[in-house]
C-alpha cells in the first residue's frame, strides 16, 4: 500500500504527457512509417508508388532527392561549424569580462526570438542575387562600398549555394550558441583558474587543458541541437527561397512539394521517414552517451 | 554541471519537436453521390454558401466583394460565406483546402483554375460534374466551344469559369523602344530576339525582366507556343505529345537566348518586381500575365503612352488562357446553395461586374465590352476573333495537372542554373511520360 502511494501520484501527473506523446508522437511516426510502404495505384490506373522497399528506392534513386540531400549536407555542415565558430569566438570574448556584457549578451541573443519566418522575409531581400544596377540587398551594399568583387548569386547558384542559405541561420542561432557556452564558462569555479595559474599555465595552456576539456559536454549538446535544426529546417528556406524553390531543396521542402505540388503523399511519407533516420543517426549516439555518463555520475 | 543540464533540457525539448510525422492516408474516393436535379429556386435554396478562394487582397478582393452584394440581393434566402485564404496565386489556399477535402469537410464551393488543374479533383472524387448548370447558363452559344472543350474531362464540366485571363503577353516600354528605334511590332520570336538585341545595343542593361521559376516557365510556353502553333502546342499534353519535337528544342534555344538580355532572379521572386521593370524604364520587355495592367495602373502609367502590350508572336495569334472557376465539391452539405452561387457566377450581370473590377475578361462572349478599359477591350475583341487560337497554360494549370506543372517548374528551375537544353529536353520527356495520359 504505502509502495503504490509512492508511484501513483507521479504516475497520474505524467500520463497525460504518455498518452499524448504516444499518440501525437509515435503513434503519427508509426501511422507515417505504414504509409510509406503502401502500393498506391490512381482511379485512372497509373501506378503512383509500387509498395514495399521499392518506394524507397525509388526515392533514393531519384536525382532530385539526391540534390536536395547535397544542398542538406552542405547546409548543416556550414550552419553548424559557422554557429559553434560564432558562438565559441563570442562567448570568449564576454567571458573575459567587457564592459556592457549584459547589454552585449541581450543583443546577441536577440535574433533569436525572431521567427524564422519574419527573419526570412528581410533576409530574401538582402540576399537578392541581382546585380549592377538591379542590385539590391547585400549586393548592393557591397557596390556601394566597393567591393564589388563581393557580389554573390548567393543561395540561387552554384554547387555550395546553401551555404549562403546557412548565413541566416547562423546570424540567429550564434548567440544561443553563446549562451550555452558562457553558462557553462560560468560553472566552472574560480578556484581552477587560479590553481592553473600559480601552477603557471599560460592564458592559452588554461583554456587548453583547463577550461575547454569541461565544455565539451556543452559543445557536444550544442552541435546536436543545431545539427538536428539544421537537418529539419523547413521555415527560413520556406520563406526566403518562396515555396518549392528546386534550386534551395532540401529533404523538408521537398516533403512540402511532394504532398501538395505533386500530390504524393507515399513519396512524402518516405521522405519523412528517411529524415527521421537521418536525424536520429545523429541524436541516438548522443543520447547513450549521456545516459552512460550521467550513470557514472550517480 | 549545471550548464550540462541545462545544456541537455534544451536538448530534450528540441527533440520532442523533431518527431515530425506526416499523417497522410490512402487515395480512396469518397462515396459516389449523383447530382441533385438542378432546379432553380426563386431566391435561393436557402441555407449557407461558403466560398472557398485565394481572393484576399488587391483587384481580386474588390471583385469578391462586389459578388457578395450581389448575390445577397439576387438570392436573398442563401447566406453567403466568405472563406477567402490569403497567400501568393493560391499556394496557401490550396494546401488549406487539399486537407479540408481529405478531412470530408469540403466548403460550398471553392476556386480552382479551369482545365487540368482540377484533375486532381476529379480524379479522387472531390468534385462533381456541373454540366446541367453550363447548360442552363447557355452552353456554347455563350461560352465558346475551344474554351468549353478545354474544360471538358472524359464528357463532362466540372466548373464554371468566371473570369479568364491572357498569359501569353509581351508588355513594353514605349520610351525605351523609341530610343532604339523600334517602330514596329515583331512578326516572330526571332523578330523580337533582333528587338531585345537592339535595345540591348541603345545601352539598356536589362532589356528583358523576368521573376522566379513560374514566370519563366510562363515566358518559355509562350515562345512554345508561339513556334508550334495552337495544335501542335494542345497536342503535347495528350499522350503522343512529342516533347523532344525539333520545334520544342529551337524553342528551347531561342528561350536560352531570351534569357541572355534578362536580369539575374532567384526561384522564389515575385512578378511585381518585373513587371515594375518595365514600368519603371529598368527595362524594356516583361512577358506576364494581362493582370499586369494592375501593376502599370497601380503605377500611375498610360496604356499605349508608356506602356505598350503584344501577344508573343508567331504562327498563328494565340491566346494562352487560363480562368478561375467555382466547382461543386463531391459531398458539400448545401448543394442547392452551392448551384446557386454557380448559377450567379456564370450569370451576366455578375461576370461584367467581377471582370471589371479584377481587370480580366469574362468568359462569357455576350457580354458588351462597353465600360471595360482599354486594355480589356482589346484583349475581349482578341479572345472572340476567329482567327485567334486558344490554348492552355502550362504555369497556370490549365493544360497540365498541379504535379506534372512542378516537374516542369523544377525542370525550369534546373535549365536557370546549367542552361542545357539537351538535360531540358530529357526532364520535360520524362515528366510527359509520367503524367501523360
Amino acid at each position: 500500500m504505502v509502495k503504490v502511494r509512492r508511484w501513483l501520484p507521479s504516475l497520474a501527473f505524467v500520463a497525460p504527457s504518455i498518452i499524448l506523446i504516444g499518440i501525437f508522437v509515435y503513434g503519427f511516426i508509426i501511422n507515417n512509417i505504414g504509409t510509406s510502404f503502401q502500393m498506391v495505384r490512381t482511379r485512372s490506373g497509373r501506378l503512383k508508388a509500387p509498395g514495399g522497399f521499392q518506394n524507397y528506392t525509388d526515392l533514393i534513386s531519384d536525382p532530385r532527392y539526391q540534390h536536395a540531400l547535397w544542398n542538406l549536407l552542405v547546409l548543416t555542415v556550414t550552419f553548424v561549424a559557422g554557429t559553434m565558430f560564432f558562438g565559441l569566438l563570442w562567448a570568449l570574448l564576454l567571458e573575459r569580462g567587457v564592459r556592457f556584457e549584459g547589454a552585449f549578451r541581450s543583443l546577441l541573443l536577440f535574433p533569436m526570438a525572431i521567427s524564422f519566418v519574419a527573419a526570412g522575409v528581410i533576409w530574401r531581400w538582402l540576399l537578392s542575387p541581382a546585380r549592377g544596377s538591379n542590385a539590391v540587398g547585400l549586393n548592393q551594399l557591397f557596390q556601394m562600398v566597393g567591393l564589388d568583387g563581393l557580389q554573390s548569386s548567393w543561395y540561387s547558384a552554384g554547387r555550395f549555394n546553401m551555404a549562403a542559405m546557412a548565413i541566416p541561420a547562423i546570424w540567429q542561432l550564434s548567440g544561443y550558441i553563446m549562451a550555452l557556452f558562457l553558462a557553462g564558462f560560468r560553472g566552472i569555479s574560480e578556484d581552477q583558474r587560479e590553481a592553473a595559474r600559480v601552477d603557471g599555465a599560460t592564458e592559452f595552456k588554461l583554456y587548453r587543458y583547463v577550461l575547454f576539456p569541461q565544455l565539451s559536454p556543452i559543445a557536444l549538446s550544442a552541435l546536436i541541437i543545431v545539427g538536428h535544426m539544421s537537418m529539419k529546417m523547413f521555415d527560413l528556406i520556406y520563406s526566403i527561397a518562396g515555396q518549392s524553390s528546386y534550386t534551395a531543396e532540401v529533404p523538408a521542402t521537398l516533403m512540402w512539394t511532394q504532398l501538395f505540388q505533386l500530390n504524393d503523399p507515399t513519396a512524402a511519407a518516405v521522405n519523412a521517414t528517411l529524415l527521421l533516420l537521418i536525424v536520429a543517426v545523429a541524436v541516438i549516439p548522443y543520447l547513450v552517451y549521456t545516459n552512460r555518463t550521467e550513470k557514472g555520475v550517480r | 554541471m549545471r550548464g550540462k543540464k541545462l545544456a541537455a533540457l534544451a536538448t530534450a525539448s528540441l527533440l520532442v519537436l523533431s518527431g515530425a510525422a506526416c499523417g497522410s492516408t490512402t487515395e480512396s474516393g469518397s462515396a459516389d453521390a449523383t447530382t441533385p436535379a438542378s432546379t432553380p429556386k426563386a431566391g435561393g435554396a436557402g441555407g449557407t454558401v461558403g466560398v472557398f478562394t485565394w481572393w484576399a487582397d488587391g483587384s481580386e478582393k474588390k471583385g469578391l466583394d462586389a459578388l457578395e452584394v450581389m448575390f445577397k440581393k439576387q438570392y436573398p434566402n442563401d447566406t453567403f460565406q466568405n472563406l477567402a485564404v490569403a497567400g501568393g496565386s493560391g499556394s496557401n489556399a490550396k494546401a488549406k483546402l487539399a486537407s479540408d477535402l481529405k478531412n470530408g469537410n469540403p466548403p460550398g464551393s471553392f476556386q480552382g483554375h479551369a482545365g487540368a488543374e482540377l484533375m486532381d479533383y476529379i480524379d479522387a472524387d472531390q468534385v462533381e460534374p456541373v454540366d446541367d448548370i453550363i447548360k442552363e447558363l447557355g452552353g456554347e452559344s455563350v461560352f465558346p466551344k475551344t474554351l468549353l472543350d478545354k474544360l471538358t474531362v472524359d464528357g463532362h464540366i466540372y466548373s464554371v469559369p468566371v473570369d479568364i485571363h491572357r498569359a501569353n503577353v509581351v508588355w513594353s516600354n514605349t520610351a525605351l523602344l523609341k530610343k532604339a528605334g523600334i517602330t514596329s511590332t515583331p512578326t516572330d520570336v526571332a523578330g523580337w530576339l533582333a528587338d531585345l538585341q537592339k535595345v540591348k545595343d541603345s545601352g539598356v542593361a536589362t532589356p528583358l525582366s523576368i521573376g522566379g521559376t513560374w514566370t519563366q516557365t510562363e515566358l518559355f510556353e509562350s515562345i512554345l507556343a508561339s513556334n508550334l502553333g495552337a495544335d501542335e502546342y494542345s497536342k503535347l499534353f495528350s499522350k503522343d505529345g512529342k516533347w523532344d519535337s525539333d520545334g520544342v528544342k529551337q524553342s528551347i534555344e531561342q528561350y536560352k537566348k531570351a534569357l541572355t538580355f534578362a536580369n539575374t532572379a532567384s526561384d522564389g521572386d515575385d512578378w511585381p518586381n518585373a513587371t515594375d521593370m518595365v514600368a519603371d524604364g529598368k527595362a524594356a520587355y516583361n512577358v506576364m500575365g494581362d493582370w499586369a495592367v494592375a501593376q502599370f495602373e497601380m503605377k500611375g502609367k498610360t496604356y499605349k503612352t508608356d506602356w505598350d502590350a503584344f501577344a508573343m508572336p508567331g504562327k498563328e495569334n494565340i491566346f494562352d488562357f487560363l480562368a478561375d472557376s467555382f466547382t461543386l465539391p463531391a459531398g458539400t452539405k448545401n448543394p442547392g446553395g452551392t448551384q446557386d452561387w454557380l448559377r450567379f457566377v456564370g450569370s451576366k450581370d455578375a461576370q461584367t461586374t467581377f471582370n471589371k473590377l479584377k481587370g480580366s475578361i469574362p468568359p462569357r462572349t455576350d457580354i458588351s465590352s462597353d465600360g471595360f478599359s482599354a486594355y480589356q477591350r482589346s484583349a475581349m475583341k482578341d479572345f472572340k476573333s476567329s482567327d485567334t487560337k486558344i490554348v492552355s497554360s502550362i504555369a497556370h494549370g490549365a493544360a497540365v495537372p498541379l504535379a506534372w506543372s512542378s516537374e516542369i517548374n523544377t525542370a525550369m528551375s534546373k535549365f536557370y542554373q546549367d542552361k542545357n537544353t539537351d538535360n531540358l529536353v530529357s526532364a520535360l520527356v520524362a515528366s510527359h511520360d509520367k503524367y501523360a495520359q
